[in-house]
C-alpha cells in the first residue's frame, strides 16, 4: 500500500479553529479502520500540538504519512521556538498568557500529553526560527 | 445506564443533541475544567463535568469519546459550541447543582 499523506493548515490565534485537523485526522483514521485507542490517541496528540501552534506560534502546518504499521507526523510552526525543552516537557509548567488560561487551556499539559499518547517524539526547535515536532504512533 | 437514564434520574436539561442520549451508554465520570488534563485523563463513555462551555470543550469531549458533557452550576454554553456540538452528536447538559453535588448523586447510581 502506498502511504496516504495529508496536510493541513492551523490558523494561528483562532481557538474556534483548533481541533479542526485533529478532528479530520480522526475521522480519516477512524474511515482507515484503525483501532480506536490508536485514533484517539493520534487525535489527542495533533490536538495538543494544533493548541500550542495556536496559543504559542501564530499557527503551522501539520503533515501526516499513514502506512498500515505507522503514523507519522510533523508539526511545524515557525513561532519563538522553546528556549528549554526540558522545562516546557515538566508536567505543569506552561507559558500561556491568562486569556488562554481562562478558556481552560494552559495547564502544563500539551508536550507531556502529546509525549504520552505517541510512541517516538523528537523535538527541533531553534529560538526565533521555530519547532517541529516529530511524531510517530506504530500499530502494534 | 444511557445518558437518557441519567439525566431523568438526576433532571438535568438538554443542550444539545437530546435526541441520541437513548442510545448513548455511560461508564464512569470525570470533573475537570482544565482541558489539557482532561484530555489526558478523561476514559471513553465517561460522563465529564465542566464549567468550561466554549467551543474547544467540544472538541475536547469529541477527541476523548466522553458521553456527555455536564455543565454544572448553570455555567453557559458559547452560541458556537452549541453549534459544534451538533454537529457532532456531543450531548450536552446543564444543571444548578455544583460538579461535587452532581458527582456524589452520580455515585450513588
Amino acid at each position: 500500500m502506498e502511504p496516504i499523506k495529508l496536510h493541513y493548515v492551523v490558523s494561528g490565534n483562532d481557538f474556534t479553529c483548533a481541533g479542526e485537523a485533529s478532528g479530520k485526522i480522526k475521522r480519516e483514521l477512524k474511515g482507515l479502520g484503525f483501532p480506536n485507542d490508536i485514533v484517539r490517541n493520534v487525535a489527542i496528540a495533533v490536538y495538543e500540538g494544533e493548541i500550542n501552534m495556536v496559543i504559542h506560534a501564530g499557527g503551522g502546518v501539520i503533515d501526516v504519512e499513514i502506512t498500515p504499521e505507522c503514523i507519522s507526523l510533523d508539526l511545524i510552526d515557525e513561532g519563538p521556538g522553546i528556549p528549554d525543552v526540558s522545562l516546557a516537557m515538566k508536567e505543569g509548567f506552561s507559558t500561556a498568557p491568562e486569556n488562554v488560561r481562562q478558556l481552560g487551556f494552559g495547564a502544563g499539559m500539551g508536550l507531556p500529553n502529546i509525549k504520552k499518547y505517541t510512541d517516538e517524539m523528537i523535538i527541533d526547535t531553534e529560538v526565533g526560527v521555530g519547532t517541529t515536532i516529530h511524531l510517530k504512533v506504530y500499530i502494534k | 445506564m444511557t445518558v437518557k437514564e441519567l439525566a431523568k434520574k438526576l433532571d438535568l436539561t438538554y443542550l444539545s443533541c437530546e435526541d441520541k442520549a437513548a442510545k448513548r451508554e455511560i461508564n464512569g465520570c470525570y470533573c475537570g475544567d482544565l482541558l489539557s488534563w482532561v484530555m489526558s485523563k478523561a476514559k471513553e463513555d465517561n460522563i465529564w463535568l465542566t464549567v468550561m462551555g466554549n467551543i474547544n470543550s467540544i472538541g475536547v469531549a469529541v477527541l476523548t469519546d466522553v458521553a456527555c458533557i455536564i455543565l454544572t452550576e448553570n455555567a453557559p454554553l458559547d452560541d458556537n459550541a452549541k453549534e459544534k456540538a451538533t454537529e457532532n452528536d456531543v450531548i450536552v447538559l446543564t444543571t444548578s447543582k455544583t460538579s461535587y453535588q452532581v458527582a456524589a448523586e452520580i455515585s450513588k447510581l
